[in-house]
């Protein structure tokens, strides 16, 4: 085995344990945002390391794929985060609230907003 | 080599099915489309695997064109459940 | 939309089909004649279409002290996301479920929308936080551990590092 193929071997074995363990993660977590943590985090990384290795263990034979393995690279870290906080935000609307542990009213940030916006839209509404 | 690539087969096909499984107990329609969404990503790592186990250059730019579909029909899932379509 | 003066389209411009090109040598992977003329009327033509549209930056981003934070900004970035993933390892390994979720909120200074956008991506991609919403300047984040709700301190823990650089390079 070359060099290459050393390091390409274990950029690919992280990554893959990296995207099973985002698998188990969305499986485990209780609530929605907590599993857009686990999938998103790990998914993301796992791919982009996974991808990486292949590129590094085809090096030996011609540039082209690490170039065109950095671009898909470049593509999921841009394009991930942003379907998750799609996601996030769609849900949040849709009032599935987050589930809280503790009984502090404070964290929940996010609630007074969307509070705000119905009481503006009934008022629209008795207005018209 | 391959020994690498068998444990990284095994390793995605086990991430897949705790996905899939995700996918059919839901509760709601997000938990879904959280697990459609880890199945693309791990789908595009599939196919990034496949294209250098069979040493075919194309596949690669079947995994890109993959992910960027992907990336597309969760946004527009999102939108839908937003109620913004 | 405000107007745009004809000195900022042609920088935008020129930003663009820069970005463009490069993508295409990436896609394409060769040097060849045929290639890179197609690829020269396609990226002008694109980018001049896209002028009102991509609004990232103008020329200046181009300056060597930007290109100098930008790769210190992914260094810190590439750490960041290698600590997060050991993190949600550990979260999702340990038995009990250590969690502690909530929904934080702080105030960013920084001034233009696209770097809103970057800063609100590399917060998801960080240990334990995912961005929800920017409504204004006001960043709306979900922490999977909550150690303070006080907004100030919420955005010392979560952003500062990352805002101090991306002012450095957006403004």
């Amino acid at each position: 085995m070359s060099l290459y193929e050393i390091i390409g071997g274990i950029l690919i074995i992280i990554g893959a344990a990296f995207l099973f363990l985002g698998g188990l993660g969305i499986l485990r977590m209780p609530d929605v945002y907590n599993r857009l943590q686990a999938g998103t985090k790990a998914t993301t990384m796992g791919a982009m390391s996974l991808i990486l290795g292949v590129g590094v263990v085809k090096m030996e034979d011609s540039w082209t794929w690490i170039v065109k393995m950095s671009i898909i690279i470049i593509f999921i870290a841009i394009s991930n985060p942003i379907s998750s906080h799609a996601l996030a935000r769609a849900m949040y609307r849709r009032k599935r609230y987050p589930f809280i542990k503790s009984s502090d009213k404070n964290m929940d940030a996010y609630r007074e907003i969307i509070e705000k916006e119905e009481k503006d839209e009934k008022t629209v509404m008795n207005d018209q | 080599m391959i020994y690498i690539f068998y444990i990284t087969i095994v390793l995605l096909a086990l991430g897949m099915l705790f996905a899939i499984i995700r996918f059919i107990k839901g509760p709601t329609a997000g938990d879904r489309t959280v697990a459609l969404d880890t199945m693309t990503t791990i789908i595009v790592a599939g196919l990034v695997i496949m294209s250098a186990v069979f040493d075919r250059f194309i596949y690669a730019d079947v995994a890109l064109i993959y992910s960027v579909l992907g990336f597309i029909g969760v946004i527009v899932i999102a939108r839908y459940l937003e109620g913004a379509l | 939309m405000k107007s745009l003066t004809i000195s900022e389209k042609i920088s935008r411009f020129t930003v663009n089909w820069f970005f463009l090109m490069i993508v295409w040598i990436a896609f394409t992977t060769s040097f060849a004649t045929q290639e890179i003329l197609t690829g020269l009327f396609v990226t002008v033509v694109v980018s001049f279409f896209t002028i009102p549209l991509f609004t990232c930056c103008t020329l200046s981003i181009l300056a060597p002290k930007r290109i100098f934070y930008m790769v210190y900004y992914l260094l810190i970035f590439t750490r960041e996301l290698i600590k997060s993933n050991f993190d949600v390892a550990r979260r999702v390994l340990t038995p009990s479920l250590p969690i502690n979720p909530g929904i934080v909120k702080f105030k960013s200074k920084l001034p233009t929308d696209y770097a809103k956008m970057v800063l609100a991506n590399s917060i998801t991609l960080t240990p334990g936080t995912l961005s929800i919403d920017i409504i204004d300047d006001t960043f709306y984040v979900h922490w999977i551990d909550v150690k303070t709700t006080n907004p100030e301190k919420a955005f010392a823990e979560i952003a500062e590092t990352f805002e101090k650089i991306l002012l450095k390079i957006f403004v």
